[in-house]
């Protein structure tokens, strides 16, 4: 439809640009997308409805955790099934360290001291750097191998995240932590609901933008050759291996900072964030979206959140009806929602 | 001493449960090369079929074969109708597709069946326990466990390497072109080979459900143990689950008694306890990635 | 030899009970196209991918320009100035022509984690890519994506996306495989014009092509060089007669 008519024609012309423009059908869709995003929480908040509010904060951290996501597995082919581990982490961090805080108890003492803390700042650049490190050691391992390897290591690994989590005592164990006071961050009141969720829409604004950067550089041209040959991109003189693990490391620190802020929206962090059905959870949301499509895991998230309300307002087997509608999208429908409200698109 | 012999068989007990999960899996992986995340499904399937014919008709055995039975035709009927559409997908479709089939079953169970476990009795013949050497008791009914699983074991040696079906089987591992052009109908090969892995999910369900409880969510667990088996075995490989799974049984089962016992003897019990737990939970997954680091495909990697 | 660019010093491999390689010595001199001809089941793929760099030898040694490359990764080796072609085309089908060659040029120009500056602007990527391009002919279809490409043009695209390495060396493997007679002269034509800037190691099943380009060819058979030389003592070769042209 929309497809390169005018590639022949056209012969110099400088390749399209992957943006968002107001020309064009993806770019109204994207521009909506965030519109409405931004403008029903607004509005709720002057009708006094701050559940709403709430719900859209939700909706943007589940997006931000799956634009990270969608680096790895729509962008790099990498397809993890192990993101729920950086999800969770960012979220412990976020837990663990309020807890320090709160109790006046380092979080490590030796060898040095590393001190609770309840600044936001502190606490997003330590998810970044902790799950960035936890993501470096299973990228590592697991990007030696391919396929379904690939898949049930990533699987398991988040696995052993999760029972380390469920089984060490300190840290509420399968019960989780409690955040008592959200984290906070200078001149701005973060327990306002809307003051929140407008941080949380930053941080989507965020990753959007830093993906899609990132993926019109020369890295993101090398990650692109990574998924669609890789023989090509070594014959080239550029080794896949290195290229692909910076892409999963950046994708897990995008996905841990969402956990991070997602532990403060609910004020606790349990191992269910960490569990494999949160994995498939952002998998799904990913593919509801579109893969590979900047906007995706946004339009997924959207659906996905409203599926959950609407259905699990009317049936506590929701989940029965969503399994139902992603059989029917990944048998029928490939390119998402994305692809349906916008169009195919050429990577 | 009798500790340690205790748990070991507790460890194979484990490690025969998890090669009937996971000899499905690996084949249904080699013969038609898709990943099947509801395999768990079937496992649970097996254990609510056994549970409540049994309870039905009072004989565990009848519930038995009619929890293979459910297990088989349901088996059979998720791959007429969902699961032959995926076979020429990407693996991420499958991984999806057959996350979507979890949660229908999980949802679809709980809605028909409630969410409170049912009870499943192990056979009156088999609840006594024997004498081991060195003077503890040990229950028979799982060392009956232990040899079905080492009978299925040999069985389907015997299968795969002596009859018709087996010689299908292993064309259609290497040759997915070469066992049509032989006029093997795969569509009913495949369709047989799926149902023969999920029967033998439901097995393991059924003989499970009886030391502990019938209940949705009981397949995912062990499914995703099963995988750690797979992937350490080497996909594809009936030979790697084996090795696998009683590797991974036992170095689990005694993880968990002997690293808490192990930490004991420098720190505080209720420290030791932690600590210990924590890092028994990682035993398999600290293997599986040693393991990896070596051999990227696993101990018996079947094939390329 | 030692004004050969590249050099095979007896090469070894071996798959179980099958020698795919035995004993294999050659080099490519500057200036030159040297063919590298043989029945199938010779050995020739897996030659290749030693000198690729995708298989590893059991003996012997490869030295690139007077290094020594047998232990180098395929991507090591590419930026050292070995160019290859694949026998079955292997370029990102949905990409446009223009990116597959880029990605060449990025790599010449240093490492790629540079994550800001967009690469659709990047003269410096552009301006070699449009120039390896323009080389084989390509410039009309630089932004027409490779799955629209017609089966001759995708292997000028290959013989380019090697170009715009700058190589030392061309190894390219059957380049005129399944082109028409015409594509077939087209290509011949620009590989002639090609040889004197970088040395051609020449893999090829059209004897035309090979006769007409090459200004030595080397005979495998049974993983062994059999005969050597010009293409008229090949032609002259009894050995070569018999066990290749079927005589």
């Amino acid at each position: 439809m929309i497809k390169s008519t005018t590639s022949s024609l056209a012969p110099h012309r400088e390749l399209p640009a992957p943006t968002a423009s107001w020309h064009d059908r993806k770019g109204l869709v994207q521009i909506g997308l965030l519109a409405v995003l931004l403008l029903a929480p607004l509005a709720a908040y002057f009708l006094g409805h701050v559940y709403y509010v709430n719900l859209a904060s939700r909706v943007t951290l589940i997006a931000m955790a799956a634009v990270g996501l969608n680096l790895a597995i729509g962008y790099g082919g990498m397809v993890s099934f192990g993101h729920a581990a950086y999800f969770g982490l960012g979220g412990y961090v976020a837990g663990i360290s309020a807890y320090h805080a709160f109790d006046l108890t380092p979080v490590i003492a030796w060898p040095i001291a590393i001190p609770g803390s309840d600044s936001m700042l502190a606490i997003w650049l330590a998810a970044i750097v902790v799950c960035g490190l936890l993501a470096l050691a299973i990228g590592a391992v697991s990007l030696r191998t391919t396929g379904v390897y690939f898949i049930m290591i990533t699987l398991a690994f988040a696995q052993m995240v999760y029972y380390f989590a469920n089984s060490w005592p300190t840290y509420g164990g399968e019960d989780g932590l409690p955040i008592y006071l959200r984290n906070s961050l200078p001149m701005v009141d973060t327990q306002d609901p809307l003051t929140f969720f407008l941080i949380c829409f930053g941080g989507l604004l965020l990753s959007l933008a830093l993906t899609s950067r990132i993926m019109k550089s020369r890295f993101g041209a090398a990650l692109t050759m990574a998924r669609l040959n890789e023989t090509r991109l070594a014959t080239a003189g550029i080794a896949p291996y290195p290229i692909r693990l910076v892409a999963f490391v950046i994708s897990a620190m995008i996905t841990g900072l969402a956990g991070a802020l997602y532990a403060d929206l609910n004020g606790f962090v349990s191992p269910t964030m960490l569990s494999w059905h949160m994995s498939g959870e952002l998998m799904v949301i990913v593919i509801l979206g579109g893969v590979g499509r900047l906007y995706g895991p946004l339009a997924g998230a959207i659906l996905f959140v409203m599926m959950e309300t609407l259905l699990g307002g009317l049936t506590e087997y929701w989940k029965l009806f969503l399994g139902l509608v992603l059989l029917g999208v990944v048998l029928f429908a490939k390119h998402g929602v994305m692809g349906w409200l916008a169009g195919r698109e050429h990577p | 001493m009798t500790l340690f012999i205790e748990q070991l068989i507790n460890g194979l007990q484990l490690g025969t449960m998890l090669f009937l999960m996971a000899s499905g899996l690996t084949l249904i992986f080699g013969v038609m090369g898709l990943i099947n995340l509801a395999h768990g499904s079937f496992y649970m399937v097996g254990a609510y079929a056994t549970a409540l014919v049994s309870a039905a008709t009072g004989s565990f055995l009848i519930g038995l074969a009619a929890g293979i039975t459910a297990a088989a035709a349901v088996g059979a009927l998720v791959e007429l109708i969902v699961i032959r559409r995926l076979y020429h997908r990407p693996h991420l479709d499958q991984v999806l597709a057959t996350f979507a089939l979890i949660l229908i079953f999980s949802e679809g169970t709980r809605w028909l069946f409630g969410s409170s476990p049912l009870w499943l009795n192990a056979p009156a013949a088999l609840s006594g326990s024997i004498a081991l050497p060195g003077g503890s008791r040990y229950p028979i009914y799982r060392l009956v466990i232990i040899a079905v699983g080492i009978m299925v074991a040999v069985g389907m040696y015997i299968l795969i390497s002596r009859t018709r079906l087996g010689m299908r089987i292993r064309a259609g591992e290497s040759d997915r072109e070469m066992i049509g052009a032989l006029g093997v109908n795969i569509a009913r090969l495949y369709t047989l080979v799926f149902a023969m892995g999920a029967a033998l999910a439901g097995l393991a369900g059924a003989m499970v459900g009886a030391l502990q409880s019938v209940q949705v969510g009981m397949g995912q667990p062990v499914l995703i143990l099963a995988f750690v088996v797979i992937v350490i075995g080497g996909i594809g490989s009936i030979k790697g689950a084996l090795y696998g799974a009683i590797l991974v049984g036992v170095v689990d089962t005694l993880g968990r008694v002997f690293l808490p016992l192990f930490f004991r003897q420098f720190m505080t019990s209720s420290e030791a306890a932690g600590v210990g737990s924590a890092l028994a939970a990682m035993l398999i997954y600290i293997l599986m990635a040693l393991i990896l680091a070596f051999k990227p495909k696993g101990l018996f990697a079947a094939h390329d | 030899m030692s004004d050969a660019v590249l050099s095979l010093t007896h090469l070894n491999k071996r798959f179980g009970a099958l020698q795919a390689t035995r004993d294999v010595s050659l080099d490519l001199r500057p200036g030159e196209i040297h063919a590298l001809i043989g029945p199938n089941g010779a050995g020739k793929s897996t030659l290749i991918a030693q000198i690729a760099g995708s298989l590893k030898p059991d003996s012997g040694g490869i030295q690139l320009a007077g290094q020594e490359i047998t232990s180098l990764s395929v991507a090591q080796r590419a930026r050292l100035g070995l160019g290859r072609s694949f026998q079955v085309s292997s370029l990102a089908e949905p990409l446009t022509v223009l990116r597959n060659v880029m990605i060449a040029v990025q790599a010449l120009q240093g490492h790629s984690f540079r994550f800001w500056k967009p690469v659709h602007r990047d003269e410096s990527l552009l301006a070699p890519a449009r120039d390896a391009l323009a080389r084989m002919q390509l410039e009309p279809r630089a932004d027409t994506p490779v799955s629209e490409l017609s089966h001759g043009e995708r292997r000028q695209v290959e013989v380019a996306c090697a170009l715009a390495l700058k190589p030392r060396v061309l190894l390219l493997d059957e380049p005129m495989a399944g082109l028409g007679p015409e594509g077939s002269a087209r290509l011949t034509e620009l590989l002639e014009a090609l040889k004197h800037e970088v040395p051609i190691l020449l893999i090829e099943h059209d004897m035309d092509a090979v006769f007409r380009l090459a200004d030595r060819i080397s005979v495998l058979v049974a993983g062994g060089v059999i005969a050597h030389g010009d293409s008229a003592t090949i032609r002259r070769d009894p050995q070569v007669r018999e066990a290749y042209l079927g005589d």
